[in-house]
């Protein structure tokens, strides 16, 4: 019995033992946890170095989400008015958070790599009005010193909807 | 004033400050231990509510407050709502015997008291009889809560606390003894030069030991483990009825550590230390020694797995009461024979 009681001595001696240990907690949300880097957060709409929108709206990744929480209506580009290369762009492009599952499909259904989802985790409302997250709020601001679109540009200079053209730095 | 209006005044004034110094100390126990235990597992405790989390008891007391009182359908109304009171007011009264500190003079009014709320000489006697009161309380949480499992809860707990008391009962007579005197404040005179847990580290240990069973603390748990039993005696109750049966153990807690500290490791007394800021140092020694006994309690948690009933039960009557009373022989016969050095 003594043997029992000298074993749990030792028990609690190993436990005193942690209490000198450093914590392991991660005091959030002062402190955040590093991503990785292909986590799936919030999705953003990109642009191309001078400015233009890469979405041409050809809600391809509307067709792609599984939780149909993608709405897209597309409008002509002119030359006096161009938001994006090509022909057309995404007049109305809003994504439902509440639907969205964050799988990535639209991501990868993209031809021109406009929609991506970043790292931003932290999205809460408290209304269903406010989860509908429109154009505006996706996408990013435009490269600085470059002017937002739309622009006037020369004409014939962006017919094509996938060009070659450079991505931000 | 007449002798006896000061007698009573005094002792309403000492009860009430000792019952508002139990509640807000159990309120702070909570936080020590949910912040001890977490320390002790590598982790941090609560730490938003409030600076170091010092308002977390406000919290959860504010949270208990406004939730839904919920009564089951067939509960015995009168004793559903008597059985949180039984079992909190005998873990209240049972510190009026403990004194806290030595004779103190007040400085405005001039008046010289003793700081132990009422320092009966069967003190020792009345906390033992005060302890087994707080069975009651449990015994009909889990009949009034209508439940076969709070029930069963209930059942178990009981008997595990009278079992423990009776080893609790003999180990307290080991101080007894040798301070010649059931009074607590005896007891803790006669500790003046030495402390009775060198003289008596048997008694001290299976004291130690019957106290946490008596508490329901781990490792002795069983009763109202979440795993086991689906909470036991108290999962019917909800808001401040469960508030209620958690003071009452953290309350207890409380009072079981003063009652140590006071038999075995001196109490208010260090070796002359306490007569320092004219008395006052008493008190502070003596929560010092609480403090210690509740980082026990808490560590003795962190470490232990909880005890299976049938072993838990065996335990008390086959181990703990044989050693304890083959204690209480021993010391009867070493004071006889003058071995002990005396006390008083």
């Amino acid at each position: 019995m003594i043997k029992q009681g000298i074993a749990v001595f030792q028990g609690m001696m190993t436990v005193l033992k942690h209490l000198f240990e450093p914590t392991v907690t991660i005091q959030y949300p002062e402190v955040q946890r590093p991503f990785q880097e292909r986590f799936k957060g919030r999705h953003e709409l990109k642009r191309y170095a001078n400015g233009l929108e890469k979405c041409i709206g050809c809600s391809l990744c509307a067709a792609a989400c599984p939780a149909d929480a993608i709405w897209v209506e597309a409008a002509e580009n002119t030359d006096e008015q161009r938001f994006s290369p090509g022909e057309r762009y995404a007049k109305t492009y809003e994504i439902n958070m509440l639907r969205c599952i964050f799988c990535g499909y639209c991501e990868d259904a993209c031809p021109t790599e406009a929609i991506v989802l970043e790292h931003h985790h932290e999205l809460s409302f408290y209304d269903r009005k406010s989860a509908i997250y429109t154009k505006e709020m996706l996408l990013v601001p435009p490269p600085p010193g470059v002017p937002d679109t739309p622009v006037k540009v020369t004409p014939g200079k962006f017919d094509r909807s996938i060009p070659e053209m450079e991505n931000p730095k | 004033m007449s002798d006896f209006t000061i007698f009573l005044i005094d002792a309403l004034v000492k009860a009430v400050i000792v019952v508002l110094l139990l509640t807000g100390g159990f309120a702070y126990t909570t936080v020590l231990e949910r912040r001890f235990i977490a320390r002790l597992q590598v982790r941090v405790g609560p730490n938003r509510a409030g600076p170091w989390g010092l308002l977390q008891p406000i919290a959860d007391g504010l949270k208990l407050f406004v939730k839904e009182d919920i009564v089951p359908a067939e509960a015995d109304k009168v004793l559903f709502t008597l059985a949180p009171a039984i079992t909190i007011i005998p873990s209240l009264i049972i510190l009026a015997v403990v004194p806290l500190g030595g004779e103190v003079t007040i400085p405005f009014i001039n008046y010289t008291t003793s700081l132990g709320v009422a320092d009966i000489n069967v003190g020792a006697l009345y906390i033992l009889a005060i302890a087994s009161i707080a069975v009651y309380g449990i015994v009909l949480a889990g009949w009034a809560s209508n439940n076969k499992y709070a029930m069963l809860g209930g059942l178990r707990s009981s008997a595990q606390m009278i079992s423990y008391e009776l080893a609790m009962g003999l180990s307290m007579l080991a101080p007894v003894m040798m301070a010649g005197s059931m009074g607590i404040g005896d007891i803790v005179d006669a500790q003046k030069n030495i402390w009775l847990i060198v003289l008596q580290p048997v008694a001290g240990v299976i004291f130690l030991i019957t106290t946490y069973a008596e508490t329901n603390r781990a490792p002795f748990d069983l009763p109202e483990a979440e795993q086991e039993l689906t909470a036991g005696y108290h999962s019917e109750y909800s808001g401040m009825k469960f508030a209620g049966f958690f003071m009452a153990e953290y309350i207890k807690m409380i009072a079981v550590s003063a009652i140590a500290s006071a038999l075995f490791l001196g109490g208010y007394r260090l070796f002359g230390l306490e007569n320092l800021l004219g008395g006052w140092m008493g008190p502070i020694i003596m929560t010092g020694k609480i403090v210690a006994g509740l980082l026990l309690f808490v560590w003795i948690r962190a470490t232990l797995p909880r005890i299976r009933y049938d072993r838990l039960m065996a335990f008390g009557w086959k181990i703990l009461l044989p050693i304890s009373l083959a204690n209480v022989i021993v010391t009867a016969v070493l004071l006889v024979l003058g071995i002990f050095p005396t006390l008083t």
